[in-house]
């Protein structure tokens, strides 16, 4: 019995091992492919001097950071808006009230006519509209209504990422909730938007990433941001390596949220699940 | 005007073109155990969920203490409080632990404190033998300990009624006696019971009336003793043969 138990382990070992092997050597000819042949390319000497100068790097980086912190309070005001608006219009959709059926064509609309026009357009048009309508200072900034555009549009997509969520939890679960005596939104809320959310949560954190992202198209009217910031900094000594600092700034917010969000999921998965497929 | 806790009169059902149940007739009186047995597709899930009024009917009355709650605009959610019912998939919450499972609706339904909850969740896992399991989770159980959760989780609310819907059929044989042995002591304690169920040995041995389903028709019904040895109509004769025949019986 030890013996076949040892012999086993062995050989996942070795199995392991040789996996690691594998991945490491492929990983390293690729990155040494690339370090090695890029640089060998007829004109990287340019290339290196506009976009990846030391000198300018070290001096666009502070002021690209201050003007990243625009970036990350659009986001945060943002964030918790378009998760509430996309819950509430998926919930909206998904309910069974013969009352709230006006609404039910409401939210439709409101996710079609919003997910069909670029956001860009959006941007332009309620940053630049609704202002126009003589709404008095400080509620004219650019920056308010830039982010209404983009919690607009994005809880429009965040909407059917629920909802899809909610339509995957079985039609079982919700006739158990309501035979224990709870009310249809006791259900919702406990039993069936609990499961929906989890499972959705990568997709969410994917929309999440892009919205982090996107958050620098409001410098389109106006604000100055990190991307406007690295515009100005690029016109101003004909290079562009603030544009690569900036592209550095925003993986260093998106890599460890995407990393953190997936050990949450893998926690969570661990903590509920009896037996695991290896 | 009947005694009866539970009275259907005239029930019909259906899905689309699909009728599924064309006037049923039944008494449930209180504290006995009412199965209904019959071919797959005769309708015994069905007017199981009709009577917790997870479907609304067509057509008839349901009288719960001679109280029509099948009329449309009535509010279930206080009528199911007092009818529980158990699912042939067991239907836990797997995001919820054995504790939550069974605490969610005294606390959120009833109000009941949740300290005091989990002392009687605690209480009726101790008493079918789960006490350790409070803790867990649905997936790390087995399909018999799923169930008695579930069992479980329908009794915190204190049901007058519970309605069990093939309780055994998703599991495998060697489970299903632990969860028999859950309802016969549910009906040792009074508990009103009606069961769907394919464990014909089960239902005569536990019955105080039997029910033969037949194509959304009640075609025979009496005392397990009678409908078991002497059905009186042929399609419950040649229902009960086909059962003797495959053994289940």
């Amino acid at each position: 019995m030890g013996t076949i138990t040892g012999r086993r382990a062995a050989y996942e070992r070795a199995r392991k091992r040789r996996s690691t092997v594998v991945a490491t050597v492929s990983s390293l000819a690729v990155v040494t492919a690339i370090v090695v042949l890029v640089p060998k390319m007829p004109r990287w000497d340019r290339v290196h001097e506009s976009f990846f100068n030391g000198e300018r790097f070290a001096h666009s980086l502070p002021r690209l950071l201050d003007a990243f912190v625009l970036d990350i309070k659009i986001f945060a005001w943002s964030m918790p808006a378009i998760v509430v608006l996309a819950l509430l219009v998926a919930i909206t959709r998904n309910s069974r009230s013969a009352a709230l059926f006006p609404l039910r064509i409401l939210t439709i609309a409101y996710t079609d006519i919003m997910r069909g026009v670029p956001i860009i357009l959006w941007i332009y048009l309620i940053g630049f509209g609704v202002p126009g309508l003589g709404i008095e200072r400080p509620w004219n900034s650019p920056l308010i209504w830039g982010s209404v555009a983009l919690v607009l549009t994005y809880a429009s997509y965040i909407a059917e990422v629920f909802r899809a969520g909610i339509e995957s939890v079985h039609e079982s679960q919700r006739a158990a909730a309501r035979s224990l005596g709870l009310s249809s939104w006791q259900t919702m809320r406990h039993v069936v938007l609990p499961q929906a959310i989890r499972r959705v949560i990568p997709p969410l954190m994917n929309d999440m990433v892009s919205l982090q992202k996107d958050v620098a198209l409001v410098s389109l009217i106006g604000p100055i941001e990190i991307l406007r910031q690295a515009g100005i900094d690029k016109s101003k000594f004909a290079n562009f390596t603030p544009y690569i600092a900036a592209a550095a700034i925003f993986l260093l917010i998106t890599i460890p949220l995407t990393r953190t969000t997936d050990w949450l999921i893998e926690r969570e998965r661990r903590r509920t699940t009896g037996t695991r497929i290896s | 005007m009947s005694t009866a806790k539970i009275s259907l009169r005239g029930v019909h059902k259906a899905f689309g073109a699909n009728s599924v149940l064309n006037g049923i007739d039944m008494d449930i009186a209180e504290g006995t155990v009412v199965s209904l047995i019959g071919p797959s597709g005769s309708g015994k899930s069905t007017l199981l969920r009709c009577i917790n009024l997870l479907e609304p009917i067509d057509d008839g009355e349901i009288l719960l203490d001679g109280i029509d709650i099948s009329l449309p605009g009535f509010d279930a959610n206080p009528v199911r409080r007092r009818i529980g019912m158990v699912f042939q998939n067991f239907n836990l919450f797997p995001h919820m632990s054995v504790e939550d499972n069974i605490t969610l609706s005294p606390v959120r339904t009833l109000g009941v404190n949740k300290s005091l909850a989990r002392a009687k969740a605690v209480e009726l896992l101790e008493r079918f033998g789960l006490a350790d399991k409070v803790n867990a989770f649905p997936d790390q159980l087995s399909g018999g300990q799923q169930q008695r959760v579930a069992i479980i989780r329908a009794l915190a609310i204190e049901p007058e009624v519970l309605l069990l819907d093939e309780i055994t059929s998703s599991l495998d044989p060697e489970l299903v006696g632990e969860v028999l042995d859950v309802v016969r002591e549910l009906k040792t304690s009074g508990m009103t019971l009606v069961l769907a169920t394919h464990e014909m040995g089960f239902a005569r041995d536990i019955s105080d009336l039997v029910c033969v389903l037949y194509s959304g028709h009640i075609i025979e019904q009496g005392l397990p003793s009678q409908v078991f040895s002497a059905p009186q109509s042929e399609r419950a004769q040649q229902f009960l043969e086909r059962i003797i025949r495959a053994g289940r019986l």
